[in-house]
Protein backbone atom coordinates (compact mmCIF):
# COMPACT_ATOMS: atom_id res chain seq x y z
CA UNK A 1 0.00 0.00 0.00
CA UNK A 2 2.59 2.74 1.00
CA UNK A 3 4.58 1.40 -2.05
CA UNK A 4 1.67 2.31 -4.43
CA UNK A 5 1.18 5.52 -2.76
CA UNK A 6 4.79 6.30 -3.53
CA UNK A 7 4.76 5.62 -7.20
CA UNK A 8 1.39 7.90 -7.75
CA UNK A 9 3.18 10.61 -5.49
CA UNK A 10 6.27 10.18 -7.65
CA UNK A 11 4.43 9.85 -10.91
CA UNK A 12 2.55 13.23 -10.35
CA UNK A 13 5.81 15.18 -8.98
CA UNK A 14 8.42 13.60 -11.69
CA UNK A 15 5.36 14.76 -14.11
CA UNK A 16 5.24 18.63 -12.80
CA UNK A 17 9.34 18.58 -12.86
CA UNK A 18 9.31 17.19 -16.30
CA UNK A 19 6.94 19.76 -17.57
CA UNK A 20 8.04 22.25 -20.30
CA UNK A 21 8.76 25.69 -20.28
CA UNK A 22 4.87 26.59 -21.41
CA UNK A 23 3.72 23.95 -19.05
CA UNK A 24 5.35 25.99 -15.77
CA UNK A 25 3.85 28.87 -17.12
CA UNK A 26 0.24 27.49 -17.02
CA UNK A 27 0.70 26.26 -13.83
CA UNK A 28 1.51 29.35 -12.44
CA UNK A 29 -1.21 31.66 -13.82
CA UNK A 30 -3.81 28.70 -12.99
CA UNK A 31 -1.72 29.33 -9.06
CA UNK A 32 -2.23 33.20 -9.59
CA UNK A 33 -6.03 32.44 -11.34
CA UNK A 34 -6.97 30.60 -7.59
CA UNK A 35 -5.71 33.18 -5.80
CA UNK A 36 -7.54 35.82 -7.12
CA UNK A 37 -10.59 33.94 -7.26
CA UNK A 38 -10.17 32.23 -3.68
CA UNK A 39 -7.98 34.63 -1.92
CA UNK A 40 -9.38 38.09 -3.17
CA UNK A 41 -13.06 37.69 -5.12
CA UNK A 42 -14.32 35.42 -2.67
CA UNK A 43 -13.32 37.02 0.36
CA UNK A 44 -13.95 40.00 0.05
CA UNK A 45 -16.34 40.64 -2.95
CA UNK A 46 -18.52 37.75 -2.93
CA UNK A 47 -19.84 36.87 0.78
CA UNK A 48 -23.11 35.05 0.69
CA UNK A 49 -25.84 37.08 1.12
CA UNK A 50 -27.49 34.66 3.20
CA UNK A 51 -25.19 34.18 6.11
CA UNK A 52 -24.05 30.53 6.36
CA UNK A 53 -24.04 30.76 10.72
CA UNK A 54 -28.00 32.28 10.63
CA UNK A 55 -30.29 29.94 11.60
CA UNK A 56 -32.56 27.62 9.37
CA UNK A 57 -35.55 29.63 10.12
CA UNK A 58 -34.32 33.07 10.22
CA UNK A 59 -33.22 32.11 6.43
CA UNK A 60 -36.56 31.61 5.16
CA UNK A 61 -38.01 34.81 7.32
CA UNK A 62 -35.13 37.08 5.15
CA UNK A 63 -35.88 35.09 1.55
CA UNK A 64 -39.35 35.69 1.91
CA UNK A 65 -39.59 39.08 3.35
CA UNK A 66 -37.28 40.11 0.32
CA UNK A 67 -39.18 38.37 -2.02
CA UNK A 68 -42.16 39.66 -0.82
CA UNK A 69 -40.90 43.36 -0.66
CA UNK A 70 -41.30 44.04 -4.49
CA UNK B 1 -36.10 49.06 -3.43
CA UNK B 2 -37.61 51.56 -5.70
CA UNK B 3 -38.44 50.13 -9.37
CA UNK B 4 -35.48 51.82 -10.99
CA UNK B 5 -33.17 50.75 -8.50
CA UNK B 6 -34.16 47.32 -8.70
CA UNK B 7 -34.02 46.99 -12.48
CA UNK B 8 -30.65 48.61 -12.35
CA UNK B 9 -29.55 46.14 -9.97
CA UNK B 10 -31.36 43.13 -11.98
CA UNK B 11 -29.75 44.17 -15.11
CA UNK B 12 -25.81 44.78 -13.81
CA UNK B 13 -26.52 41.21 -11.66
CA UNK B 14 -27.69 39.59 -15.18
CA UNK B 15 -24.75 41.11 -17.09
CA UNK B 16 -22.49 40.01 -14.90
CA UNK B 17 -23.21 36.30 -14.59
CA UNK B 18 -23.87 36.67 -19.03
CA UNK B 19 -20.56 37.70 -19.11
CA UNK B 20 -18.98 35.15 -16.47
CA UNK B 21 -21.58 32.14 -18.32
CA UNK B 22 -20.07 33.10 -21.58
CA UNK B 23 -16.37 33.45 -20.87
CA UNK B 24 -16.80 29.94 -18.83
CA UNK B 25 -18.66 28.65 -22.16
CA UNK B 26 -15.53 29.26 -24.46
CA UNK B 27 -14.07 26.18 -22.98
CA UNK B 28 -16.48 23.97 -21.84
CA UNK B 29 -17.44 22.79 -25.21
CA UNK B 30 -13.61 22.14 -26.20
CA UNK B 31 -13.17 20.63 -23.29
CA UNK B 32 -16.20 17.93 -24.16
CA UNK B 33 -15.57 17.65 -27.53
CA UNK B 34 -11.52 17.65 -27.69
CA UNK B 35 -11.46 15.09 -25.14
CA UNK B 36 -13.46 12.32 -27.46
CA UNK B 37 -11.13 13.36 -30.67
CA UNK B 38 -8.14 12.71 -28.76
CA UNK B 39 -9.44 9.58 -27.50
CA UNK B 40 -10.39 8.43 -31.57
CA UNK B 41 -6.63 9.52 -32.36
CA UNK B 42 -4.79 7.51 -28.86
CA UNK B 43 -7.11 4.51 -29.97
CA UNK B 44 -6.04 4.78 -33.47
CA UNK B 45 -1.98 4.71 -32.21
CA UNK B 46 -2.84 1.68 -30.04
CA UNK B 47 -5.04 -0.15 -32.83
CA UNK B 48 -2.03 0.72 -35.56
CA UNK B 49 0.66 0.78 -33.63
CA UNK B 50 1.91 3.91 -36.06
CA UNK B 51 3.99 6.64 -34.16
CA UNK B 52 2.46 8.77 -36.62
CA UNK B 53 -0.67 8.60 -34.68
CA UNK B 54 0.77 8.71 -31.38
CA UNK B 55 2.56 11.92 -32.59
CA UNK B 56 -0.75 13.40 -33.90
CA UNK B 57 -2.20 12.34 -30.26
CA UNK B 58 0.24 14.01 -28.39
CA UNK B 59 -0.19 17.17 -30.36
CA UNK B 60 -3.78 17.60 -29.82
CA UNK B 61 -3.78 16.07 -26.03
CA UNK B 62 -1.43 19.15 -25.55
CA UNK B 63 -4.01 21.65 -26.37
CA UNK B 64 -6.96 19.95 -24.68
CA UNK B 65 -4.91 20.31 -22.12
CA UNK B 66 -3.96 23.87 -22.11
CA UNK B 67 -7.66 24.30 -22.88
CA UNK B 68 -8.35 22.55 -19.89
CA UNK B 69 -5.85 24.63 -17.72
CA UNK B 70 -7.37 28.08 -19.51
CA UNK B 71 -11.06 26.67 -18.20
CA UNK B 72 -9.82 25.61 -14.80
CA UNK B 73 -11.90 27.17 -12.22
CA UNK B 74 -14.11 29.70 -14.45
CA UNK B 75 -17.21 28.19 -13.34
CA UNK B 76 -16.94 28.68 -10.01
CA UNK B 77 -17.02 32.62 -10.14
CA UNK B 78 -21.19 31.62 -11.63
CA UNK B 79 -21.28 30.07 -7.67
CA UNK B 80 -20.26 32.71 -5.89
CA UNK B 81 -22.60 34.80 -7.85
CA UNK B 82 -25.34 32.06 -7.13
CA UNK B 83 -24.66 32.63 -3.02
CA UNK B 84 -23.57 36.76 -3.34
CA UNK B 85 -26.10 38.14 -6.39
CA UNK B 86 -28.54 35.49 -6.44
CA UNK B 87 -29.20 34.67 -2.45
CA UNK B 88 -33.08 34.20 -3.04
CA UNK B 89 -32.98 31.71 -5.99
CA UNK B 90 -30.17 29.97 -4.22
CA UNK B 91 -32.49 29.27 -1.06
CA UNK B 92 -35.23 28.65 -3.14
CA UNK B 93 -33.98 26.33 -4.91
CA UNK B 94 -31.08 24.82 -2.81
CA UNK B 95 -32.17 21.59 -2.65
CA UNK B 96 -32.61 20.86 -6.05
CA UNK B 97 -29.91 22.32 -7.54
CA UNK B 98 -27.60 21.59 -5.36
CA UNK B 99 -27.80 17.90 -5.66
CA UNK B 100 -26.82 17.66 -9.11
CA UNK B 101 -24.06 20.41 -8.28
CA UNK B 102 -22.82 18.05 -5.63
CA UNK B 103 -23.27 14.90 -7.92
CA UNK B 104 -21.02 16.64 -10.53
CA UNK B 105 -18.40 18.12 -7.89
CA UNK B 106 -18.30 14.72 -5.88
CA UNK B 107 -18.18 12.05 -8.88
CA UNK B 108 -17.26 12.96 -12.86
CA UNK B 109 -15.15 16.10 -11.46
CA UNK B 110 -13.07 13.56 -9.73
CA UNK B 111 -13.44 11.22 -12.21
CA UNK B 112 -11.78 13.44 -14.66
CA UNK B 113 -9.26 15.13 -12.99
CA UNK B 114 -8.02 12.07 -11.61
CA UNK B 115 -7.33 10.14 -15.35
CA UNK B 116 -6.45 13.82 -16.78
CA UNK B 117 -3.34 13.65 -15.10
CA UNK B 118 -2.35 9.92 -15.72
CA UNK B 119 -3.42 11.25 -19.79
CA UNK B 120 -1.28 13.77 -20.22
CA UNK B 121 2.15 12.54 -18.12
CA UNK B 122 1.15 8.61 -18.49
CA UNK B 123 3.15 8.28 -21.91
CA UNK B 124 5.95 5.27 -21.40
CA UNK B 125 5.05 5.64 -17.63
CA UNK B 126 1.68 3.39 -17.32
CA UNK B 127 0.87 0.46 -19.21
CA UNK B 128 -0.27 1.45 -22.96
CA UNK B 129 -3.87 -0.27 -21.99
CA UNK B 130 -4.27 2.09 -19.07
CA UNK B 131 -2.51 5.16 -20.60
CA UNK B 132 -5.43 4.22 -23.37
CA UNK B 133 -8.07 3.65 -20.69
CA UNK B 134 -7.68 6.73 -19.01
CA UNK B 135 -7.74 8.86 -22.20
CA UNK B 136 -11.33 7.34 -22.23
CA UNK B 137 -12.37 7.55 -18.97
CA UNK B 138 -11.23 11.66 -19.16
CA UNK B 139 -13.90 12.10 -22.21
CA UNK B 140 -16.29 10.20 -20.29
CA UNK B 141 -15.42 12.34 -16.62
CA UNK B 142 -15.85 15.90 -18.29
CA UNK B 143 -19.04 14.49 -20.38
CA UNK B 144 -20.87 13.33 -17.48
CA UNK B 145 -19.84 16.47 -15.62
CA UNK B 146 -21.53 18.46 -18.05
CA UNK B 147 -24.92 15.84 -17.81
CA UNK B 148 -25.52 17.38 -13.91
CA UNK B 149 -24.90 20.81 -15.13
CA UNK B 150 -27.43 20.96 -17.69
CA UNK B 151 -29.99 18.80 -15.28
CA UNK B 152 -29.53 21.87 -13.45
CA UNK B 153 -29.99 24.01 -16.06
CA UNK B 154 -32.89 22.17 -17.54
CA UNK B 155 -34.74 22.06 -14.26
CA UNK B 156 -34.72 26.22 -14.44
CA UNK B 157 -36.81 25.86 -17.57
CA UNK B 158 -38.50 22.82 -16.93
CA UNK B 159 -39.26 22.58 -13.17
CA UNK B 160 -40.48 18.90 -12.91
CA UNK B 161 -40.06 16.40 -10.33
CA UNK B 162 -40.42 19.15 -7.34
CA UNK B 163 -42.40 19.61 -4.74
CA UNK B 164 -42.35 23.34 -2.49
CA UNK B 165 -41.89 23.47 1.23
CA UNK B 166 -43.93 26.37 2.30
CA UNK B 167 -42.67 26.32 5.41
CA UNK B 168 -38.82 26.74 4.83
CA UNK B 169 -39.63 28.58 1.57
CA UNK B 170 -37.48 25.80 -0.60
CA UNK B 171 -38.29 23.75 -3.65
CA UNK B 172 -37.54 19.73 -2.45
CA UNK B 173 -36.73 17.24 -4.87
CA UNK B 174 -39.94 14.50 -5.07
CA UNK B 175 -38.21 12.43 -7.61
CA UNK B 176 -34.95 12.26 -8.63
CA UNK B 177 -35.80 10.68 -12.09
CA UNK B 178 -38.13 13.70 -13.16
CA UNK B 179 -35.34 15.90 -12.34
CA UNK B 180 -32.87 13.86 -14.38
CA UNK B 181 -35.12 11.94 -16.75
CA UNK B 182 -37.13 15.23 -17.79
CA UNK B 183 -38.01 16.13 -21.45
CA UNK B 184 -35.99 19.09 -21.08
CA UNK B 185 -33.10 17.82 -19.38
CA UNK B 186 -32.89 14.90 -22.28
CA UNK B 187 -32.65 16.90 -24.89
CA UNK B 188 -30.87 20.19 -23.29
CA UNK B 189 -28.07 17.78 -22.63
CA UNK B 190 -27.81 16.22 -26.37
CA UNK B 191 -28.33 19.07 -27.95
CA UNK B 192 -25.44 20.96 -25.86
CA UNK B 193 -23.05 18.00 -25.99
CA UNK B 194 -23.33 16.99 -29.67
CA UNK B 195 -23.12 21.01 -30.53
CA UNK B 196 -19.70 21.09 -28.23
CA UNK B 197 -18.30 17.67 -30.41
CA UNK B 198 -19.27 20.07 -33.65
CA UNK B 199 -17.49 23.01 -31.94
CA UNK B 200 -14.35 21.06 -31.05
CA UNK B 201 -14.09 19.13 -34.57
CA UNK B 202 -13.86 22.87 -36.25
CA UNK B 203 -10.88 23.71 -33.87
CA UNK B 204 -9.10 20.49 -34.91
CA UNK B 205 -10.13 21.70 -38.65
CA UNK B 206 -9.10 25.13 -38.67
CA UNK B 207 -5.44 24.75 -37.11
CA UNK B 208 -4.81 21.63 -39.00
CA UNK B 209 -6.10 23.72 -42.59
CA UNK B 210 -3.70 26.43 -41.11
CA UNK B 211 -0.90 24.06 -41.37
CA UNK B 212 -1.92 23.21 -44.71
CA UNK B 213 -2.53 26.93 -46.04
CA UNK B 214 1.45 27.76 -44.51
CA UNK B 215 2.88 24.37 -45.94
CA UNK B 216 3.59 22.90 -42.62
CA UNK B 217 3.08 19.32 -41.66
CA UNK B 218 1.01 18.58 -44.58
CA UNK B 219 0.04 15.13 -44.11
CA UNK B 220 -0.55 15.46 -40.04
CA UNK B 221 -2.99 18.26 -40.73
CA UNK B 222 -5.08 15.84 -43.26
CA UNK B 223 -4.70 13.21 -40.51
CA UNK B 224 -6.11 15.49 -37.41
CA UNK B 225 -8.99 16.54 -40.41
CA UNK B 226 -9.90 13.28 -41.30
CA UNK B 227 -10.79 12.01 -38.05
CA UNK B 228 -12.05 15.86 -36.60
CA UNK B 229 -14.10 16.10 -40.06
CA UNK B 230 -15.96 13.09 -40.13
CA UNK B 231 -16.78 13.16 -36.15
CA UNK B 232 -17.77 16.83 -36.81
CA UNK B 233 -20.20 15.87 -39.72
CA UNK B 234 -21.71 13.06 -37.67
CA UNK B 235 -21.68 15.76 -34.57
CA UNK B 236 -23.33 18.34 -36.93
CA UNK B 237 -26.30 16.05 -37.93
CA UNK B 238 -27.19 14.77 -34.31
CA UNK B 239 -27.34 18.70 -33.33
CA UNK B 240 -30.28 19.42 -36.02
CA UNK B 241 -31.76 16.36 -35.08
CA UNK B 242 -31.30 16.85 -31.30
CA UNK B 243 -32.29 21.01 -32.22
CA UNK B 244 -35.59 19.60 -33.46
CA UNK B 245 -36.03 17.59 -30.25
CA UNK B 246 -35.08 20.44 -28.34
CA UNK B 247 -37.81 22.71 -30.02
CA UNK B 248 -40.62 20.51 -30.10
CA UNK B 249 -39.92 20.36 -26.37
CA UNK B 250 -39.61 24.12 -25.87
CA UNK B 251 -43.36 25.02 -27.67
CA UNK B 252 -45.06 22.24 -24.94
CA UNK B 253 -42.56 23.77 -21.97
CA UNK B 254 -42.54 27.30 -23.13
CA UNK B 255 -44.07 28.73 -25.70
CA UNK B 256 -43.30 31.98 -24.51
CA UNK B 257 -40.00 31.27 -25.62
CA UNK B 258 -41.15 29.75 -28.99
CA UNK B 259 -43.21 32.47 -29.94
CA UNK B 260 -40.06 34.94 -29.69
CA UNK B 261 -37.79 32.66 -31.47
CA UNK B 262 -39.83 32.55 -34.05
CA UNK B 263 -40.95 36.67 -33.57
CA UNK B 264 -44.57 35.56 -33.68
CA UNK B 265 -47.39 37.72 -32.27
CA UNK B 266 -50.50 36.53 -33.38
CA UNK B 267 -51.08 32.44 -33.30
CA UNK B 268 -51.88 30.37 -35.86
CA UNK B 269 -52.99 26.99 -37.32
CA UNK B 270 -50.47 25.47 -40.27
CA UNK B 271 -48.04 28.50 -38.88
CA UNK B 272 -44.93 28.82 -41.37
CA UNK B 273 -41.46 29.33 -40.14
CA UNK B 274 -39.42 31.89 -40.84
CA UNK B 275 -36.25 30.64 -43.08
CA UNK B 276 -34.72 34.29 -43.54
CA UNK B 277 -36.53 36.97 -42.19
CA UNK B 278 -36.69 40.21 -39.91
CA UNK B 279 -38.14 40.41 -36.48
CA UNK B 280 -40.81 43.70 -36.37
CA UNK B 281 -41.95 45.25 -33.11
CA UNK B 282 -45.08 43.95 -31.98
CA UNK B 283 -45.76 42.13 -35.38
CA UNK B 284 -44.87 38.79 -36.87
CA UNK B 285 -41.66 38.38 -38.43
CA UNK B 286 -41.77 38.92 -42.10
CA UNK B 287 -39.35 37.09 -44.59
CA UNK B 288 -39.13 34.14 -46.60
CA UNK B 289 -41.36 31.66 -45.26
CA UNK B 290 -42.08 27.55 -45.13
CA UNK B 291 -45.46 26.89 -45.13
CA UNK B 292 -46.70 24.59 -42.00
CA UNK B 293 -43.15 24.19 -41.15
CA UNK B 294 -43.84 25.74 -37.59
CA UNK B 295 -47.03 23.68 -37.09
CA UNK B 296 -45.01 20.73 -37.73
CA UNK B 297 -41.87 21.15 -35.63
CA UNK B 298 -44.28 22.16 -32.49
CA UNK B 299 -47.05 19.93 -32.88
CA UNK B 300 -45.66 17.26 -35.26
CA UNK B 301 -48.95 17.89 -36.99
CA UNK B 302 -48.57 20.56 -40.63
CA UNK B 303 -51.97 21.94 -39.07
CA UNK B 304 -51.30 22.34 -35.49
CA UNK B 305 -52.37 25.43 -33.68
CA UNK B 306 -49.07 27.34 -32.68
CA UNK B 307 -49.75 30.31 -30.29
CA UNK B 308 -48.38 33.88 -30.57
CA UNK B 309 -46.96 36.12 -27.99
CA UNK B 310 -50.54 37.95 -28.37
CA UNK B 311 -52.29 34.80 -27.46
CA UNK B 312 -50.01 34.19 -24.45
CA UNK B 313 -50.56 37.82 -23.08
CA UNK B 314 -54.01 38.21 -23.98
CA UNK B 315 -54.89 34.77 -23.50
CA UNK B 316 -57.34 32.58 -26.12
CA UNK B 317 -60.16 30.74 -24.73
CA UNK B 318 -60.39 28.49 -28.01
CA UNK B 319 -56.98 27.05 -27.63
CA UNK B 320 -56.96 27.14 -23.55
CA UNK B 321 -54.77 29.82 -23.11
CA UNK B 322 -54.93 31.91 -20.11
CA UNK B 323 -54.19 35.37 -19.87
CA UNK B 324 -51.18 36.41 -18.20
CA UNK B 325 -53.41 39.17 -16.33
CA UNK B 326 -55.23 35.85 -14.18
CA UNK B 327 -52.03 34.32 -13.66
CA UNK B 328 -50.73 37.41 -12.30
CA UNK B 329 -53.56 37.23 -10.09
CA UNK B 330 -53.17 33.64 -9.25
CA UNK B 331 -49.92 34.12 -8.25
CA UNK B 332 -50.45 37.13 -5.89
CA UNK B 333 -52.99 34.57 -3.90
CA UNK B 334 -50.28 32.63 -3.67
CA UNK B 335 -47.79 34.42 -2.91
CA UNK B 336 -50.37 36.51 0.10
CA UNK B 337 -51.12 32.76 1.15
CA UNK B 338 -47.26 32.07 1.70
CA UNK B 339 -47.12 34.88 3.98
CA UNK B 340 -50.32 34.18 5.83
CA UNK B 341 -49.02 30.52 6.08
CA UNK B 342 -45.81 31.94 7.68
CA UNK B 343 -47.81 34.24 9.80
CA UNK B 344 -49.86 31.20 11.09
CA UNK B 345 -47.16 28.91 11.35
CA UNK B 346 -45.73 31.95 14.23
CA UNK B 347 -48.46 31.80 16.26
CA UNK B 348 -49.38 27.85 15.57
CA UNK B 349 -52.48 28.46 14.37
CA UNK B 350 -53.01 24.88 12.24
CA UNK B 351 -56.28 25.85 11.05
CA UNK B 352 -55.24 28.72 8.83
CA UNK B 353 -52.05 26.87 7.90
CA UNK B 354 -54.25 24.45 6.55
CA UNK B 355 -55.96 27.05 4.75
CA UNK B 356 -53.73 29.08 3.42
CA UNK B 357 -51.65 26.00 2.68
CA UNK B 358 -54.17 24.65 0.47
CA UNK B 359 -54.65 28.18 -1.44
CA UNK B 360 -50.91 28.81 -2.41
CA UNK B 361 -50.53 24.61 -3.34
CA UNK B 362 -53.62 25.36 -6.08
CA UNK B 363 -51.71 28.54 -7.41
CA UNK B 364 -48.32 27.64 -7.22
CA UNK B 365 -47.88 27.17 -10.82
CA UNK B 366 -48.34 30.08 -11.28
CA UNK B 367 -46.27 31.81 -8.54
CA UNK B 368 -44.00 33.10 -10.53
CA UNK B 369 -46.64 35.60 -12.30
CA UNK B 370 -47.55 37.39 -9.08
CA UNK B 371 -44.17 38.89 -9.45
CA UNK B 372 -44.88 40.71 -12.02
CA UNK B 373 -45.87 44.45 -12.55
CA UNK B 374 -47.26 44.41 -15.62
CA UNK B 375 -48.54 41.56 -18.07
CA UNK B 376 -45.61 43.04 -21.06
CA UNK B 377 -42.84 41.99 -18.14
CA UNK B 378 -44.29 38.12 -19.48
CA UNK B 379 -42.75 39.02 -22.86
CA UNK B 380 -38.68 38.28 -23.57
CA UNK B 381 -36.57 40.60 -25.54
CA UNK B 382 -38.00 39.18 -28.92
CA UNK B 383 -35.41 40.78 -31.64
CA UNK B 384 -32.12 39.13 -29.48
CA UNK B 385 -34.09 35.84 -29.35
CA UNK B 386 -35.44 35.90 -32.71
CA UNK B 387 -32.04 37.10 -34.37
CA UNK B 388 -29.66 34.36 -32.03
CA UNK B 389 -32.18 31.50 -33.19
CA UNK B 390 -32.08 32.21 -36.96
CA UNK B 391 -28.59 32.94 -36.89
CA UNK B 392 -27.43 29.68 -35.17
CA UNK B 393 -29.57 27.37 -36.81
CA UNK B 394 -28.52 29.01 -40.65
CA UNK B 395 -24.83 28.34 -38.95
CA UNK B 396 -26.07 24.84 -38.60
CA UNK B 397 -27.01 23.51 -41.62
CA UNK B 398 -23.79 25.76 -43.02
CA UNK B 399 -21.46 23.49 -41.15
CA UNK B 400 -23.42 20.16 -42.45
CA UNK B 401 -23.09 21.48 -46.06
CA UNK B 402 -19.51 22.34 -45.48
CA UNK B 403 -18.85 19.54 -43.40
CA UNK B 404 -19.96 16.86 -46.11
CA UNK B 405 -18.23 19.26 -48.67
CA UNK B 406 -14.84 18.75 -46.66
CA UNK B 407 -15.22 14.88 -46.63
CA UNK B 408 -15.69 14.36 -50.20
CA UNK B 409 -12.42 16.64 -51.08
CA UNK B 410 -10.63 14.70 -48.47
CA UNK B 411 -11.38 11.79 -50.36
CA UNK B 412 -10.79 12.52 -53.26
CA UNK B 413 -7.40 14.19 -52.02
CA UNK B 414 -7.93 17.77 -53.58
CA UNK B 415 -8.48 19.49 -49.83
CA UNK B 416 -4.49 20.80 -49.89
CA UNK B 417 -4.91 21.94 -53.28
CA UNK B 418 -8.23 24.23 -52.21
CA UNK B 419 -7.52 27.19 -50.91
CA UNK B 420 -11.64 28.26 -50.40
CA UNK B 421 -12.11 25.13 -48.31
CA UNK B 422 -8.76 25.56 -46.42
CA UNK B 423 -9.73 29.63 -45.90
CA UNK B 424 -13.37 28.54 -44.75
CA UNK B 425 -11.86 25.57 -42.42
CA UNK B 426 -10.29 28.57 -40.68
CA UNK B 427 -12.83 30.72 -40.44
CA UNK B 428 -15.21 27.88 -39.43
CA UNK B 429 -14.05 27.81 -35.61
CA UNK B 430 -15.14 31.56 -35.12
CA UNK B 431 -18.41 30.46 -36.55
CA UNK B 432 -18.85 27.33 -34.31
CA UNK B 433 -17.96 29.59 -31.77
CA UNK B 434 -20.40 32.74 -32.49
CA UNK B 435 -23.44 29.39 -33.24
CA UNK B 436 -22.46 27.89 -29.47
CA UNK B 437 -22.75 31.52 -27.54
CA UNK B 438 -25.66 32.15 -29.69
CA UNK B 439 -26.94 28.89 -28.48
CA UNK B 440 -27.37 29.60 -25.23
CA UNK B 441 -28.33 33.60 -25.97
CA UNK B 442 -31.56 31.61 -27.22
CA UNK B 443 -31.77 29.34 -24.38
CA UNK B 444 -31.37 31.98 -21.76
CA UNK B 445 -32.62 35.77 -23.58
CA UNK B 446 -35.81 33.74 -24.41
CA UNK B 447 -36.43 32.65 -21.35
CA UNK B 448 -36.39 35.56 -19.43
CA UNK B 449 -38.33 37.08 -17.00
CA UNK B 450 -37.77 33.51 -15.51
CA UNK B 451 -35.25 32.15 -13.46
CA UNK B 452 -37.77 29.46 -12.54
CA UNK B 453 -40.02 29.21 -15.57
CA UNK B 454 -43.42 30.65 -14.16
CA UNK B 455 -42.00 29.66 -10.46
CA UNK B 456 -39.30 33.25 -9.81
CA UNK B 457 -38.42 36.14 -12.05
CA UNK B 458 -35.10 37.42 -11.63
CA UNK B 459 -36.56 40.27 -9.87
CA UNK B 460 -37.40 38.32 -7.08
CA UNK B 461 -34.55 36.10 -7.23
CA UNK B 462 -31.85 38.68 -6.89
CA UNK B 463 -30.16 39.51 -3.51
CA UNK B 464 -30.78 43.30 -2.24
CA UNK B 465 -27.83 44.28 -2.33
CA UNK B 466 -26.08 47.59 -3.42
CA UNK B 467 -26.12 48.23 -7.57
CA UNK B 468 -22.83 50.02 -7.04
CA UNK B 469 -21.53 46.42 -5.70
CA UNK B 470 -22.19 44.49 -9.00
CA UNK B 471 -20.56 47.36 -11.12
CA UNK B 472 -17.65 47.06 -9.30
CA UNK B 473 -17.34 43.36 -9.39
CA UNK B 474 -18.95 43.20 -13.48
CA UNK B 475 -15.65 45.13 -14.29
CA UNK B 476 -13.37 43.98 -12.22
CA UNK B 477 -14.21 40.50 -13.82
CA UNK B 478 -14.09 41.97 -17.21
CA UNK B 479 -10.18 43.07 -16.35
CA UNK B 480 -9.26 39.79 -14.78
CA UNK B 481 -11.00 38.23 -17.48
CA UNK B 482 -9.55 39.48 -20.05
CA UNK B 483 -5.78 39.68 -18.88
CA UNK B 484 -5.97 35.11 -17.79
CA UNK B 485 -7.59 35.19 -21.26
CA UNK B 486 -4.73 37.04 -22.96
CA UNK B 487 -2.30 35.42 -21.15
CA UNK B 488 -3.66 31.86 -21.98
CA UNK B 489 -4.27 32.65 -25.07
CA UNK B 490 -1.14 33.13 -25.77
CA UNK B 491 0.51 29.81 -24.80
CA UNK B 492 -2.42 28.61 -26.75
CA UNK B 493 -1.05 29.58 -29.85
CA UNK B 494 2.53 29.80 -28.85
CA UNK B 495 2.22 26.07 -29.12
CA UNK B 496 -0.12 25.87 -32.38
CA UNK B 497 2.22 27.71 -34.28
CA UNK B 498 5.61 26.01 -32.56
CA UNK B 499 3.23 22.77 -34.55
CA UNK B 500 3.39 18.76 -33.50
CA UNK B 501 6.68 17.00 -33.07
CA UNK B 502 6.55 14.71 -35.91
CA UNK B 503 10.66 13.75 -35.35
CA UNK B 504 10.69 13.07 -38.92
CA UNK B 505 8.17 10.69 -39.76
CA UNK B 506 6.65 13.47 -42.11
CA UNK B 507 6.17 16.77 -42.90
Amino acid sequence: MKTTIYKIWRFYIDSFRNTGKYGKRLFLIILIKFFIFFGILKVFFFKDHIKKDLPEKQKTELVINEITKN
Amino acid sequence: MNDFLLTSLVDWSRAQFALTAIYHWFFVPLTLGLSFIVAFMHSMYMKTGDEKWKNTTKFWMKLFAVNFAIGVATGIILEFEFGTNWSNYSWFVGDIFGAPLAIEGIFAFFLESTFVAVMLFGWDRVSKKFHLLSTWLTAIGTNLSAIWILVANAWMQDPAGTHFNAETARNEMASFASVVLSETAVSKFLHTIFQAYLLAAFFVIAIAAWYILKGRHIKFAKRSIAIAATFGFLASIMVATTGDMSAYNVAKKQPMKLAAMEGLYTGKTKAHLIALGLSKKGEDAVGIKIPGLLSYLSTRDFNGFVPGINDLVEGNTEYGIIPIEERMANGKIAIQALTDYQEALKNKDSVKMTESLALLEANYKDFGYGFLKNKKEAVPPVGITFYSFHLMVALGFYFILFLFWLLILLKRDKLHTNKLALWLSVIGIALAYIASELGWVVAEVGRQPWTIQDILPVSAAVSEIGTGHVQTTFFMFLAIFTILLIAELGIMLKLIKKGPNLKNEEE
